[in-house]
């Protein structure tokens, strides 16, 4: 795999890198720097039964981990609250904004599927985890490809071909931006580790491309108005653009299998 | 020194956007309230503290929240995580939590039956019972849940079966002095004119939600 990187300054965004196809074992994958906040994306595909409620569905798993690496506030054991809470956000996000058909997952209906195990990690927590981990995905998303699999009708086992692989159809691009609050007066995007900290809240917008949001997310803190929502929408606009345009910019850049 | 307080509190949903409910509220004491089940959204909320807290958890200059939420059925997941830190984030900007530095104030929910609109009667529950435990809030607050179908059309309060059909749910924690917005959770895809109408209807409904709480608050201590 090629790599291709980008640096960008986003205005008043922290700088936005993005590196894609790091981790050359996994099907797909990408690490983003969102100012000092790391986060890699590592993608696996492997075959599982499609659910009996949807046969024609496949799976997408994903799972944020934050290592006591990243930084000092996080211990080593089973995830804590912030990393199921970031788990939870990836999973609504997904759902919501249909980034890929699960349709496209299923190879035959009732029998196998893609699974897509999407494990997102850490590696440097500087604040605005949600807004990197949605980037990181995204990103990976775009990354993967799938080889071409058939079922013999002899023995009714699924073979691979691994020579003819194919990107995934991701219908939407969903891209978040984060605000802290401050005593409903101040908002500041993309706040760092130490911003957020101090803020009384915290408001996470995911807007795909149409303008269609995908979540609203405010888990408390001091209220806002409808003015100042109305403010972060349109902030929320822009950061799709200069997101849009270096995720394009980088695919364009890495170089063609 | 404790106190305690255990609230069920139910709902039914018109679709002429009016609320109406009937709470039950018992004593800690004997921790079995009665309520009538009538197949609706039904969320029993104790609330204990100001009280003792372990060293590892405890802030020295406010209260520690800490909300846990258990589901009707199977063990409390990652869903149910995500939800309690949505409530107790709420709780946390709504109730004064320095005048008890030091300790602790917990609130437990307890999911009865799921009808549609979970959520928002959890933070219901979850005030009322702030509110009988006489822990000091600056605000009342409550939740309300707003659907929108494939064509647009907004319904406050879905059923469960309104909600699958949905294109989006929403739902806010409103507090009771200004109506700003506290929490805001949603699923679905949605247009930013659509969430401002979701918004403004929401205000609307939250008035009737907080006269309710005036009411029946009322008739509890009338009683007494």
């Amino acid at each position: 795999r090629e790599d291709g990187g980008r640096v960008q300054n986003c205005g008043t965004f922290g700088v936005l890198q993005e590196i894609f196809g790091s981790i050359s074992t996994a099907d797909g994958s990408a690490l983003v720097k969102l100012g000092n906040t790391t986060v890699i994306c590592g993608i696996k595909a492997e075959f599982a039964a499609p659910p009996t409620d949807a046969p024609d569905k496949g799976y997408v798993v994903p799972n944020v981990d934050l290592p006591p690496l990243c930084s000092s506030r996080f211990r080593s054991g089973p995830p804590g609250e912030e990393a199921q809470v970031a788990s939870q956000f990836i999973a609504d996000v997904i759902e919501n904004s249909q980034i890929i058909q699960k349709e496209d997952l299923c190879i035959s209906p009732g029998k196998l599927a893609w699974v897509l195990y999407c494990d997102l990690i850490c590696l440097d927590y500087d604040g605005n985890i949600l807004d990197a981990c949605t980037f990181a995905l995204l990103a990976a998303l775009k990354n993967v490809q799938l080889p071409e699999v058939t079922i013999s009708e002899e023995t009714a086992l699924a073979e691979v071909n691994l020579k003819k692989k194919s990107f995934l159809n991701i219908r939407t691009h969903p891209v978040a931006t984060s605000f802290a609050v401050f005593d409903d007066t101040l908002l500041i995007v993309d706040p760092t580790g130490e911003e957020e900290h101090l803020a009384t809240g915290t408001l996470t917008v995911v807007m795909d491309e149409e303008g269609k949001l995908c979540c609203l997310h405010k888990p408390g803190g001091s209220g806002l108005t409808g003015a100042k929502l109305q403010d972060c929408m349109s902030r929320a606009v822009t950061r799709h653009k200069e997101v849009k345009k270096l995720m394009d910019e980088v695919v364009k850049s890495m170089k063609p299998k | 020194f404790w106190g305690a307080a255990a609230v069920s509190l139910q709902r039914s949903a018109h679709p002429l956007l009016c609320y109406v409910a009937h709470v039950t509220v018992g004593l800690a004491q004997n921790f079995l309230p009665e309520w009538t089940l009538l197949g609706d959204t039904s969320v029993l909320a104790g609330v204990y503290g100001p009280a003792e807290v372990k060293v590892s958890k405890e802030i020295f200059n406010k209260a520690t929240l800490e909300v846990i939420l258990r589901p009707k059925i199977g063990l409390p997941g990652v869903a149910e995580k995500s939800r309690e830190r949505l409530i107790r984030n709420t709780c946390e900007a709504v109730v004064l939590g320095t005048l008890h530095p030091r300790t602790s104030i917990t609130v437990v929910l307890q999911v009865i039956s799921d009808a549609g609109s979970l959520l928002a009667c959890c933070l219901n529950a979850a005030c009322m019972a702030l509110v009988d435990a006489g822990v000091p809030m600056r605000s009342l607050f409550c939740g309300v849940t707003c659907a929108l179908d494939s064509d647009g059309t907004l319904m406050l309060d879905p059923t469960a079966k309104q909600e699958k059909e949905a294109r989006a749910v929403l739902t806010f924690a409103l507090d009771s002095v200004e109506r700003k917005l506290l929490m805001s959770t949603t699923k679905g895809l949605y247009s930013d004119a659509e969430l401002q109408q979701c918004l403004a209807a929401a205000q609307a409904a939250s008035q009737h939600v907080f006269r309710f709480y005036r009411e029946s608050l009322q008739r509890r201590y009338s009683k007494s």
